[in-house]
Order: C-alpha cells, then structure tokens, then sequence
C-alpha cells in the first residue's frame, strides 16, 4: 500500500518537473546577462532592454495581435453558427458530412492545413486574380479556418448541455427566434464563447507552420521571427521574449479560468 | 411535426456560412493537393504543369500522372520518412503513456479540492506557445546546454554528450509537448471509475496490483486509447519538434514535405507526400471518433 | 485459510454458552473520519448460522462497521477476531468473509462467468475446479443461462443475483450484504427477500446484512443490532426488540408505539408503577432494570396491545376518552382516541373486537385498557 503510494507521487511529482523545469531553466536564464546563453555571468534584464528596442519584434507582434484578434473572432462567429447548425440537422447523413468537414481542421497535420491552403490561394489568384497578393489577409483566412474547428467543438459541447426548455420558455412567453437567441440562448452560451475566442487567439498567436506557407512579402508574424532565430540557435533576445511571453499566457489563462469558474459556482448556486 | 417553426430563412443563414467556408477552405484545397499531386514540376510559375490544356477548341486535355506516387513507393528516402514518422510517433506516445498513466492515477485519486489546481497544471503548459516550448530544450540540451553543463561541473563527463540533434531529442520534444493530451483522456475515465470496484476485487482476494491489473487497467482502457491516438496524430506529422531537436538525418514526412516544398520547390511531389500523410492519419483519426461515439453511446 | 466446506450444510442457531469461540468477535471497535465518530467502541459476537441483522438510520455507523468486518477500513480501536483468529490488521483480500456490494460492484468490462470466477482465481484455484463451482453458483441462481452476457445487458434483480453468486462461490465464513435489496423496485424486494433467506438456510452461510429498512430487518434476520451514533442501542432477536425495547429510540424505530410519559411511584416484583399525569392514571408496565422512584420514565404500549370497550372494564390500565377517528384498514380497525388531558391514543383492534366493543364512532365515549404484562417502562 505505502510503497504503492509513494510510487504514484514520486511519478506525478517528475511529471510536472519534467512540465515545467524546462520552462523555468528558459526563465532563468533569460536574466543572464552573458551573450552565451548558457554560461552564467550574472543577473541582468539585459536582453529585455534589447528586446523592446527591437523594432523588429514590435511590428511582429503588432501583426500578431491583429491576425490573432480578427481571426479568432470571426472563428467565433462562425463556430457558434455551425454548432446550430449541427444541433439542428436532422438526418444522420447531412450531420455526418458537416461533422466530418468541421473536425477535419483539427486532425490535419500542419505542414498539409499550410500547404493546401496555399495552393488554394494560388489558384485562386490565377483563377479569380485574388487574392493578388499573400499576407496579412491570408493567415487570418488559414488561422479561422482551423480556429473555427476549435470553436465549433467547444461551443456545440456547451449548446448540448443546454436545457432546450429554456429556449421552449422563451418561445412559449413570446420570444422570437432571434429575440430567444438574444436573451436566453446567447448570455448562457457566453462563457463557452470566451473560452473559445481565448482558445482561436493563442492558436492563431501561436502558429509557425500554417502561416509559413501562406504568407508573402512583408508579413511576417511574431512566431515566424522567432522560428527563423531559434532555428540559428539559442539566443539570449529570444529566451526574454519567451518569457514575456509565457507568463503573459499563463495571467490570461489563470484569470480567464477564475472567471469562468466564478461564473459556473454562481449558476450552479442558482440550481 | 415536421421541423421547428421559424427557421426557414435565418436556417440557411446560419447552416450556409460555415459550409460555404468549409467547403472552400478546407475541402477544395484538398481537392486541389490531390490534383496538383497528379501533375508534374516544372520551373516557371506556378511550378507545375497545368492539368488541363485547351487543344483544337473545346475539348480539354487532361494530363494527369502517377510518377509522384511511383517515386514515393519507390525511394528508400520516402519510404523511410514515412516508416521513422510511424516509428516515432509510435514510441512517443507508448513513452508519453508511462509517464501520463501514474500521473492521471494520481489526479485522480487526490482530494477533490487539490485535484482541479492540479489538472490546472496539466492543461497550462498547452495554453503556452508550443514553438517556445519546443525551443526551452534547445537551450537544455545543447552540447554546452543545461544539461552538459551540469554534468561536466560534476565531473560525471569528460566531453559533453551529442543531445541536442537526435532521434532522443525528438522523443523527448513530441512527448513533452503532447504529454497533456494523454494525461486528460485518462484522468477523465479514472475519475469516473468506481472505486468500490476496486473493494469488490480486494473482497475478493484480489491484491492492490493484482486488482489494478485486472479491474483498474482494463476499466481504463478507453482513455489509455484516446491519449494514445491524441498523441499520435498530430506525432505524425509533426514538423517543428524535428526541425528543431532532431540531426539531419531524422526523417519525418513533415519535414521532408517541408524541404520538398521550400527547398526544392517540387509541388507535386510535396503534394503527393502531403496526400500520402493525410492517409497516414486518417486511419488512427477515424479508430478515435469511432472510440469516442461509442462512449458517447455508452 | 480454510475456505474448503463440504457442501451446504445446515447449522443451526447456537447459543453463546455452547460455543465459547464466536465465529466473529468484535472488541470495543472504533472508527473515526475526522472528527466524526463512526463507529464508536462496538462490541458484538455474532455465531455459526446466524442471519444477523445491522438496522439504523443513516450515519449509525452500520455500513462503516459492516466494512470493518470486511477489512475495507480498519478500526482505530479495538479488535476484531474471526473463528478466535485476530484479523484486525488483515486487508480485505486476505479475509475469509465476503462482500455483495450495495451497487453491486460487478465488473462491467467482465462477463457475468468471469465476474463469478473472478475471487476462485485469485485463490489460484484449478480451471476445472473454478468452472465447476462457477456453474453450480450461477445454476443455484437460476443464471446459469445468462453466464455470457455483460453487467450491463442485465435487469435489476439479475445484477442482484450475480453479485451474491460472486459473492457466495468463495464459500465465505460469513457473508456480508449491504443494503442488498435497495437498488431493487419494491414489488422485486419482497421476492428477493424470500430467496435471500431460503438461499440462506440452503448454504448455510453466516450472513451478516445491512439495512435501514425496519421490516426487511425483522423479516428476515435471526437477530438484529439496532445502531444509532456509532453504538449498538440494543441487540436480539427481532421479537425482543418490538416488545421488550430498551428505549423510545428502540420503541419508534420498530413500529408504532403509544408512550405515556411519568414518573416511577414503586418498582417491585418486574413491575412498576408510573404516575402519568398524561394518561390521568397509574400505569403498570414490566422494567428492565430497576428504577429509583421519581424517575422520570415513559410508559410504552403497542396499539395491537390496546383493548376497547364502552363500559368500564375490570382491569389494570383503564383509560377513559373519546374516539377521534376510527378507520377500517382492512385487517383492522385503527381508533385515534383522546384522553381528557389531551394525548390522543392509537389503538389497532381487529375487526370482530371491534364489533364486540359495539363499533364504536367517532365522539363516542369509550374506555382503552391493556394487560400491565404488555405494557414497557422506558427510561430513556
């Protein structure tokens, strides 16, 4: 029993050391103020102050943030429509088909999602002369085509749970369609909507291999600089931006969670 | 009854967007790879030859050709690509499994209040960018990483070992980087498990590895499943873990359609390594949603 | 361990003085989850061939001690011995008794034969030995035809028998049953608790259940132990327990009771006196222990127990009042009648009593009166 246990722990304690270890070592020595990244000189923000002068990386991530920001909210959109839309197919056959084209997206491997959409994009700028050129546009078109998928699941999951006697209410009390969607079906969807949103936007910032396809001249995303620096080596710049960069993650996820766990201990108080 | 009053026209509305998207953004393009696959290279732009010409008025010519297919069955390079990416997704995942199982066990079994932060810790790591994740190895692994430098501090070598560049690296990256989706899929059926099962073994004479051999390990095999495959697809065409971690003599099809595409500019050949892939991951795919209907039945 | 028995054999109930070994001896057992009590310092003997029963409501501790026996939480304190052998300490699998599970517990990635075969494997047995033993289980049962089906393509009372199969096919020293009918519908209950007992006298297992259901209880057990906070408030056979109980707790838990609250006047000869002033008279009853005077004690007596008449009787206990309700119930009539000073008493007569005391309707004037010798004095 006891050696039992202490087996269990000790694996789930170099479980999350083998998690997170790797992180911290990044963190760590991204305060080292030698240009040798691993060999320790002495503590220093350094590279921070590099960082932030680097017009480069601001302009990356500027984009970034756009690219991530539109796609993930048009994903949005269109998830919560395809999860209704799924909800309300009635044959087998119609919802199969619409199933299987929306969880395409997220078993495809990368390297084909970027390469097949690039082909499209060039044959649809030799067919129909657009688009012209391959940027900025072209990674929001391929980053809400997989961030849709995303949305679609984790939105039509909370839609099934819904009780359907609360959108029969509404009808039955006078609601329209659109006005049931407004009032009733669309504030308890919400927290599933954010955490979708939340979820289009890291995938989107996060992407290296879609957008290295699809991109062209003069759009270059934050993950594409740091891919084609880290593919040189290590580099002290890049070990400050991580860390900027992981634990700008880790508030967002922390605080996004609190939240929706405050919202689901309050509904839950309400049962 | 037939259908749901007031939905005719917002209906074809909200059904009709996201198919329309569908159908051109993710099924046309995989339309177009099929064909371009079937083309041939050539240089100019676009670097492949056209597969219809226009002869003589208005019959179309098609050109359509399987050399692409023949060169991949046929070259050692190819064929091993696609053998070493299903070794490694392979052993990754079966690596990934040891090390998520006691860790979901664990979760599991742990009081309800440490159990949410604690799975919390799980998921986080995937909510960080995964190229930065992949890149903290780089770091660690290096022939004057982390790691060398330790133990060359402590004597324990003379020269730093080659790490960084290997098949061990890849491993190690792919198991890294997916390890939550295998702890999840297990949690989730551990916590479900009825642990009086566990008591009704032990009543009946079972011993505590006995009983989790016989009654735990076949209870959670659904999870075990799922994990395996959540690792294994995406392990399979996966570009960026070889790119960075792995010599350049580890083939993986991602990044051999990579250097096809980018390097060589051959878009028929990439295209037909890329249809060969979307083979490859079509078969765990669909043995995973056909596993997960049938737990929804269930 | 010796789980060898040669076939069922029938034992019968043997009284303590003749058997010095209990077949199971619990000392003073005690079993705390935090900072609640469970189980507090129980001690029980229970012998060959009993059908005993664990009753109380739920948080007595019954289900926690029924565990304890099976090695599923080990006490605190105290000692728990199996045919003279200290098994305290021992896990479950290492104990000669066995479980059927209030959810039954059935593997559900196992069929029903493997799921009965199950406990014989791990004792290591031969196949031959554990196939032969497995179908005479589930022929006993009347299963034998479902041995390839799955837990879940079974109906209720299907499961129920699996399980005790399961449970059974180890010849257990005692069988330990938890809440064994609950899950079951209630027309399903009553046939299942014949089988239970007839099952019971044909292996002639120790059987030790638990339940919170009064007249599944004394329906079927050979002796119960009433539980309430952890501790065992009274324990004997289901006829000790309805008439003589030591308590109003004991009293209300078994069944309908009029109590007359008072105070002792004189104990003598195993009857005492109590002045009630609810009753408006001295009510005679039997005691247990003796009781000082000015006690303060209540007078309990079963409705069944309750005669009625119009004019006065000649007897001890006479109470006068009028009817507030009479309803015929089938099997007997019930008389709510009220006493002057307010109490309303219940009294269940049958039908042709009820028509020698005159049917008697509701405003009517009737007298109540009982023999002192079915009458109880409680203290508590």
């Amino acid at each position: 029993m006891k050696n039992r246990s202490t087996f269990v722990l000790s694996m789930l304690v170099f479980g999350y050391a083998f998690l997170y270890v790797p992180i911290v070592i990044l963190i760590i020595y991204s305060f080292n103020d030698s240009r040798l990244v691993t060999v320790w000189s002495h503590f220093s923000a350094r590279w921070y102050g590099e960082l932030f002068k680097n017009a480069q990386i601001g302009e990356a991530l500027w984009l970034s943030l756009r690219v991530a920001a539109a796609s993930a909210t048009v994903s949005v959109i269109l998830g919560t429509s395809a999860a209704f839309a799924m909800r309300r197919m009635r044959t087998l056959f119609s919802r199969g088909a619409f199933e299987a084209m929306v969880t395409t997206p997220l078993i495809l491997p990368e390297v084909l999602t970027g390469l097949s959409l690039l082909l499209l994009f060039v044959f649809l700028g030799e067919t129909l002369g657009w688009p012209g050129q391959r940027g900025a546009l072209t990674i929001t078109l391929a980053h809400i085509t997989f961030g849709m998928a995303y949305a679609t699941v984790v939105i039509r999951a909370r839609l099934s749970q819904l009780d359907p006697a609360l959108e029969e209410a509404a009808a039955d009390l006078g609601a329209t369609p659109w006005r049931t969607f407004r009032r009733v079906t669309l504030p308890l969807l919400l927290p599933a909507i954010f955490a979708a949103w939340l979820l289009a936007f890291t995938l989107s910032l996060d992407d290296v291999v879609i957008a290295s396809f699809v991109t062209g001249p003069g759009a270059t995303t934050l993950p594409l600089v740091i891919f084609s620096s880290v593919r040189l080596g290590v580099s002290p710049q890049i070990n400050a931006l991580a860390t900027l960069l992981v634990l700008f993650a880790a508030c967002t996820i922390l605080t996004a969670t609190l939240i929706l766990r405050r919202e689901e201990m309050q509904a839950k108080n309400m049962k | 009854m037939s259908g749901r009053p007031g939905h005719s026209c917002s209906g074809v509305f909200v059904a009709g967007v996201p198919l329309v998207w569908l159908l051109l953004f993710v099924l046309l393009p995989l339309l177009i790879v099929f064909a371009i696959s079937l083309a041939e290279t050539r240089t100019g732009s676009p670097p492949y030859t056209p597969l219809f010409t226009w002869e003589a008025g208005f019959l179309p010519r098609i050109h359509v050709q399987a050399s692409n297919y023949a060169l991949l069955l046929s070259d050692r390079l190819y064929i091993d690509a696609f053998l070493s990416s299903l070794r490694i997704a392979a052993t990754s995942s079966f690596i990934a499994l040891l090390i998520a199982y006691p860790m979901a066990y664990a979760i599991a079994r742990a009081r309800e209040s440490v159990r949410t932060p604690l799975l919390m810790l799980v998921i986080l790591p995937f909510w960080t960018s995964f190229l930065i994740r992949v890149y903290a190895w780089t770091g660690i692994l290096n022939s004057n990483g982390f790691i060398n430098n330790v133990l060359l501090d402590f004597g324990l070598i003379k020269a730093p070992l080659p790490l960084l560049h290997t098949e061990f690296a890849v491993h190690l990256g792919i198991v890294y980087s997916y390890l939550p989706f295998m702890v999840l899929p297990i949690f989730a059926v551990l916590e479900k498990l009825d642990w009086t099962y566990l008591e009704a073994a032990a009543d009946l004479g079972a011993r505590p590895l006995k009983a989790f051999l016989r009654v735990t390990l076949p209870l959670s095999l659904p999870g075990i499943f799922a994990g395996v495959l959540l690792v294994f697809i995406p392990a399979l065409g996966e570009f960026i873990v070889p790119e960075l971690l792995g010599g350049p003599d580890t083939l993986m099809v991602g990044r051999v359609l990579w250097t096809e595409f980018f390097s060589n500019r051959d878009w028929p050949l990439a295209s037909a390594l890329a249809i060969g892939l979307l083979v490859l991951v079509l078969v765990p795919a669909i043995v995973f949603f056909r596993l997960m209907r049938k737990e929804e039945a269930a | 361990m010796d789980t060898h028995q040669d076939g069922p054999v029938r034992r019968p109930l043997q009284p303590a003085a003749a058997n010095p070994i209990p077949l199971l001896r619990i000392e003073k057992a005690s079993k705390r989850f935090g900072l609640v009590t469970a189980v507090d310092a129980v001690s029980l003997d229970i012998h060959r061939g009993e059908f005993f029963c664990l009753l109380g409501g739920s948080g007595s501790g019954k289900t926690t001690l029924l565990r304890m026996i099976a090695g599923l939480e080990l006490p605190d304190e105290g000692r728990i011995a199996i045919e003279g052998e200290d098994v305290t300490g021992a896990p479950a699998y290492a104990r000669p008794v066995n479980m059927m599970f209030q959810s039954y517990a059935l593997f559900p990635h196992l069929s029903v034969e493997k799921n009965v075969a199950f406990g014989l494997q791990e004792e290591g047995r031969p196949k031959a030995e554990i196939a032969k033993r497995v179908r005479e289980a589930l022929e006993m049962l009347d299963m034998g035809a479902f041995s390839a089906r799955k837990p879940h393509q079974l109906s209720g009372g299907q499961r129920q028998r699996v399980a005790f199969a399961r449970a059974l096919v180890k010849h257990p020293k005692i069988l330990l049953l938890d809440e064994p009918l609950a899950a079951l519908d209630k027309k399903l209950r009553e046939r299942a608790q014949f089988e239970l007992v007839r099952l019971r006298e044909r292996v002639g297992i120790t059987f030790v259940m638990v339940t919170h259901d009064q007249e599944e209880a004394m329906g079927m057990a050979s002796r119960i132990a009433l539980m309430q906070d952890g501790k065992i408030v009274q324990a004997g056979s289901p006829r000790e327990l309805y008439d003589a109980p030591v308590s109003r707790y004991v009293a209300d838990f078994f069944g309908t009771s009029n109590l007359f609250e008072g105070n002792i006047k004189e104990c003598a000869r195993g009857e005492a006196a109590v002045e009630s002033a609810e009753a408006g008279t001295v009510l005679r009853g039997q005691y247990g222990e003796r009781l000082a005077a000015q006690t303060s004690v209540a007078v309990m007596v079963r409705p069944e127990q309750v005669h009625l008449s119009r004019e006065a009787p000649q007897a001890e206990n006479v109470l006068r009042g009028k009817i507030a309700s009479a309803a015929f119930l089938g099997n007997c009539h019930a008389c709510q009648v009220t006493l002057d000073s307010g109490k309303t008493v219940l009294a269940r007569l049958s039908p042709a009593e009820f028509g020698k005391a005159g049917s008697p309707a509701a405003g009517e004037t009737v007298h109540l009166f009982w023999p002192s010798a079915a009458a109880r004095v409680l203290k508590q």
